[in-house]
């Protein structure tokens, strides 16, 4: 009889999974709640790692490798410390590389005055570059639109950049917009070659891998306080930040479109007697461009969900007013400076996904007007319209709205947002307040009062072995290892709080995407609309998300979740329909002949088969989750993330507390893409897949 | 005269540890053995010479290491031991830059899945070889429209490799391994991907282009058929170890072990044999007014002979002498055993 129940242990994963559940609860229980007990929480014998990180950085910055440095206004040598020197030439560099291309587009004397004397400059008025008109930046974006895919995409550019004109919101738009053509450039260069470096050694790949999954998994607000520390506050602070942020994907997006080029491709160029850079640039590099050029959509992507948080150390446009509407709790005005970013976003991605799927052809017979019309066109707009805008000079009396509407001239809406949200508030408060009461008090509240009286030896016995299940005893260790270094910290109960909103969110949003992804993902023309409103949702920059429900549900757990369960729960939906889609019409065809009925066929067929693709998408929602989840603490919840937002304000061992949570929240997600990549590796084995 | 291509106890063996290994196995290589030790055996212990424009075929089942041995001698991989001469240079020994010059010079390679490179049309495609090698454009352009019309691909320069089928994609990559005018051809299962009616066009084609270029050609198929078809002499490997080499006819007449056989079984030998094969002494009885040619493949001949119901003369068509006779009932044996 017991022999019995061993054999179903050992063989029923389960059973297993009852067994671990079961030892938890009981853990879970007996374990007193007292802070002598070691098996209730660990002693924070890691309390030192931040502020060691912080002396390592203040170390680099003030002592390490001292040069002697000629100061030519005091005619001496100074001692000044390598690594300082070294990030305040990158700092000035970004800041130069953005200032010019800011003055460009929008005009004035910056860039004038690094040439020419400044008593020269002062007396002299028309020294000044002029401003792009916004016209001719009209006309641009449609004729850019127009070229890269026609005249629905040219209408796109055209109105998107007349609607953020005429609102006033020219100027932080372009402010942002000169922000991206920096930072893109910056990591497409260095993903292109950390990318072809890892293709071309494989060592270099195995130890790119780690490092790229926590730079990915890491919140974006962790960098900052680092950033700052090294580098200062400014525009170029908020494009570093953005460059780390943005650099991994396009690493990966190169690696992997590397990869997939088919081995004799290769062979092909290596017989047809290339040399190693002939091969890298004429066979390997143009046969991965669409990838590499989908890494590039990426980049600017990542760059357009960067610029609120980036506002924060200190970079202008469109992210610095949409922060400071928000702290003013102006949701009109957060929610006009959010649609332009939006708009910025979604012409950017049409436009990059188009010049991405753009095919050359090199036999058009054209003359050179019929090839550079577009061009000409953009030229002349441009003349004309800064002819005209500079005539007109004299006839607008301080404004020249030809050139620039400033923000507090252009059209608004705000005021008609801000009396929906005021009706919407009125007319429906007593059923969000009770729906927000319920949900905290019923819900959220017991959760995480469950989570938190959690003892710690029940959390590991639950990851652990779990992990042991799903893997081996190695997953179990890894799993093991990256959690005792939470719980050694004395940040274990704000890292159990994360876990709550996060485990919350997760579930609700892979619930969510799954169904959505069953009930419409059957048909090809309903997958098809699913997948087109995921990549709409998915331009949406994560700070987006946030905007309408701190005006629905205030400042609370709440807002926070419901943004982090819609921001999800895209990834979980677009991997649903992806597993559905892999499903070999052969099964359906066996299935139907079998006779099953459409949930037989969805429990039976459907689901077993998607499954693993499902648990991808699930590891997806988990990534997605924890950012908006850290995010939220810029609107004030209690986990991590608020300590690492606080970081922003602690001078003394502000980087190296940052950091140090940042690596926590990022371990989490790594400890659950460890458990449920091997759930579906097992799966996928199992099914034959793998 | 030395042969253009010269292989000499080449092994590959995939895996860790296998240069120990294989010191350690004094040249007799187990795969079992090897592979309890988490090493593949690819390529085991091949010998052999191609001479210049002869046609091997190197025929095998999938595993059986026949495109690797092809890519030891293209030193796509290198070989794990062994000597591999091209054109009395050990290619194991060369440089990178050695190598690129070698492959540029004398080597062109036609692939499996056609290999074009997706971002370049046709023309561009076929001048691709010329180009790394530093030919200018216009004439490498020239050259590669020489190539296009060559594989009956003209008006078709402009297109993209995904505009084409598949037969019209294994021109180009025809058309590309010939643009450098390579002495040494190899073809790694070109027509594997093919329907079999554009299998067999391809291979007429193929054989017409070998009889204006005549170069020294290495040619790697899993299709038995394809091989008699093609082949000077073929080179049938399992296992990384090639079971026997030789011409069709005594492949088929002889099978030297009993996995060759399970190939020639089934194959008709009238489609295969020569009149040589089965001629007998010259016979002063032979009729006067019908002569066979030493070389006619037998099914060819078949008809004329069992018609005339007499004896005939074979002869040599070279210098049209007699070589011996060939008697009916000798025919009708091969046609309709026993």
């Amino acid at each position: 009889m017991d022999r019995n129940y061993l054999e179903i242990v050992k063989n029923s994963k389960p059973a297993q999974f009852g067994l671990l559940i079961f030892i938890f609860l009981i853990l879970y229980f007996l374990i007193p709640q007292s802070e002598n007990n070691y098996l209730w929480r660990l002693p924070s014998l890691l309390k030192g790692i931040p502020l060691a990180i912080n002396n390592v950085i203040f170390n680099a910055l003030y002592e390490w490798f001292p040069l002697k440095v000629w100061d030519p206004v005091f005619e001496m040598y100074e001692e000044k410390a390598a690594f300082r020197e070294f990030t305040k030439a990158v700092s000035q560099g970004l800041l130069f590389l953005i200032t010019v291309v800011r003055e460009l587009l929008l005009g004035g004397d910056k860039i004038i005055d690094v040439f020419v004397n400044d008593a020269w400059l002062k007396e002299n008025d028309w020294l000044s570059w002029p401003a792009l008109p916004w016209t001719a930046t009209t006309v641009g974006a449609f004729l850019l639109g127009y070229q890269l895919n026609g005249i629905r995409l040219g209408l796109l550019g055209g109105i998107g950049a007349l609607y953020i004109s005429i609102f006033g919101n020219y100027v932080p738009s372009i402010q942002t917009l000169s922000f991206v053509l920096i930072t893109t450039p910056i990591c497409f260069v260095l993903g292109l070659s950390f990318g072809i470096w890892g293709y071309l050694d494989k060592k270099v790949e195995t130890a790119l891998q780690p490092v790229l999954n926590v730079m990915q998994t890491m919140p974006q607000f962790a960098y900052l306080v680092p950033i700052i520390a090294l580098f200062g506050l400014g525009d170029h602070a908020g494009s570093i930040a953005t460059i780390i942020i943005a650099t991994p994907p396009m690493i990966r997006n190169t690696i992997l479109g590397l990869k997939r080029i088919s081995p004799e491709v290769v062979e092909a160029g290596l017989m047809s007697g290339c040399t190693k850079p002939q091969l890298l640039f004429q066979v390997l590099i143009p046969a991965a461009r669409r990838d590499i050029l989908n890494g590039v959509n990426t980049v600017i992507m990542q760059c357009l969900a960067m610029v609120v948080i980036a506002s924060f150390v200190g970079a202008k446009g469109l992210g610095l007013n949409l922060k400071i509407a928000l702290n003013s709790l102006k949701i009109g005005k957060a929610a006009e400076a959010g649609l332009c970013i939006v708009i910025i976003a979604v012409i950017l991605d049409r436009f990059t996904k188009a010049w991405a799927d753009k095919q050359k052809n090199y036999f058009e017979n054209l003359s050179f007007i019929q090839r550079y019309k577009f061009l000409i066109i953009f030229a002349f707009s441009i003349v004309i319209f800064s002819i005209v805008a500079f005539i007109s000079n004299g006839y607008f009396d301080k404004i020249n709205y030809l050139y620039v509407i400033p923000i507090e001239k252009g059209l608004t809406i705000a005021h008609f947002i801000d009396a929906g949200v005021d009706w919407v508030w009125e007319t429906f408060f007593y059923s969000l307040n009770s729906f927000n009461k319920f949900l905290l008090t019923q819900v959220l509240g017991p959760m995480k009062q469950a989570y938190l009286g959690m003892p710690v030896i029940a959390t590991f016995t639950l990851a652990m072995g779990a992990a042991f299940i799903v893997g081996n005893i190695r997953t179990a260790l890894i799993v093991g290892g990256m959690l005792l270094f939470i719980a050694l910290s004395e940040y274990w109960d704000r890292a159990l709080i994360t876990m709550y909103m996060g485990s919350f969110a997760v579930i609700m949003a892979s619930l969510n995407g799954i169904i959505l992804g069953s009930i419409f993902g059957r048909t090809e023309r309903g997958g098809r609309i699913l997948l087109s409103f995921c990549d709409f949702f998915e331009t949406f920059p994560s700070f987006v998300y946030l905007i309408p429900v701190i005006f629905l549900f205030n400042i609370t757990d709440t807002s926070v979740l419901i943004a982090a369960i819609v921001y999800a729960t895209v990834p979980a939906t677009r991997y649903t329909v992806w597993g559905l889609k892999s499903v070999p019409l052969s099964l359906h065809e066996a299935g139907t002949m079998s006779g099953v009925s459409a949930f037989q066929r969805w429990t039976n067929i459907e689901i077993p088969i998607a499954f693993p693709t499902v648990m991808l998408g699930v590891n997806q929602t988990v990534v997605f989750s924890l950012q908006m989840v850290i995010l939220g603490a810029l609107i004030g919840t209690e986990d991590l993330g608020q300590i690492i937002f606080g970081a922003l304000s602690r001078t003394k061992d502000g980087a190296g507390v940052a950091l140090t949570l940042g690596i926590f929240v990022s371990l989490i997600a790594i400890c659950v893409d460890v458990i449920v990549r091997n759930w579906a590796e097992d799966r996928k084995k199992a099914l034959g897949l793998a | 005269m030395s042969p253009t291509i010269s292989c000499n106890s080449v092994y590959k063996i995939f895996g860790p540890n296998a240069n120990r290994l294989l010191s350690e196995s004094n040249g007799s290589v187990d795969a079992k053995k090897f592979q309890e030790a988490g090493c593949i055996v690819g390529v085991n212990n091949a010998s052999f010479d191609v001479n210049k424009g002869e046609m091997l075929v190197v025929m095998g089942l999938s595993g059986s290491g026949k495109s690797t041995l092809l890519r030891c001698i293209s030193r796509l991989t290198d070989a794990t031991a062994g000597k591999i001469l091209i054109d009395g240079d050990d290619i194991c020994l060369m440089n990178n830059k050695q190598l690129v010059e070698l492959r540029r010079e004398k080597m062109g390679m036609v692939f499996q899945n056609f290999a074009l490179l997706p971002h370049k049309t046709v023309i561009e495609n076929i001048a691709f070889p010329l180009q790394v090698k530093g030919i200018s454009t216009d004439n490498s352009m020239y050259k590669a429209l020489e190539m296009v019309e060559l594989v009956g691909l003209k008006g078709r320069e402009n297109y993209f490799p995904r505009e084409l089928s598949g037969g019209q994609q294994q021109r180009v990559g025809i058309a590309r391994s010939l643009a450098v005018e390579p002495d040494i051809w190899f073809l790694d299962e070109p027509f594997s991907a093919l329907d079999p009616l554009i299998r067999k066009e391809m291979q007429d084609e193929f054989l017409r282009l070998q009889g204006v270029l005549n170069k020294t050609i290495m040619f790697v198929t899993h299709d038995f058929d394809e091989a008699l078809r093609l082949a000077d002499r073929i080179a049938i490997m399992k296992d990384g170890i090639i079971e026997q080499l030789d011409t069709p006819g005594n492949i088929v007449l002889n099978p030297a072990t009993d996995y060759v056989k399970k190939f020639t079984e089934d194959v008709p030998r009238e489609k295969v044999l020569r009149i040589e094969s089965i001629m007998d002494a010259q016979d002063p009885n032979a009729s006067d007014t019908l002569e066979v040619s030493k070389d006619d493949i037998i099914e060819t001949v078949a008809e004329k002979i069992l018609n005339s119901k007499e004896i005939i003369k074979v002869t040599d068509p070279k210098d049209k002498s007699i070589v011996g006779s060939i008697n009916p009932s000798k025919v009708i044996k091969v046609l309709f055993g026993g």
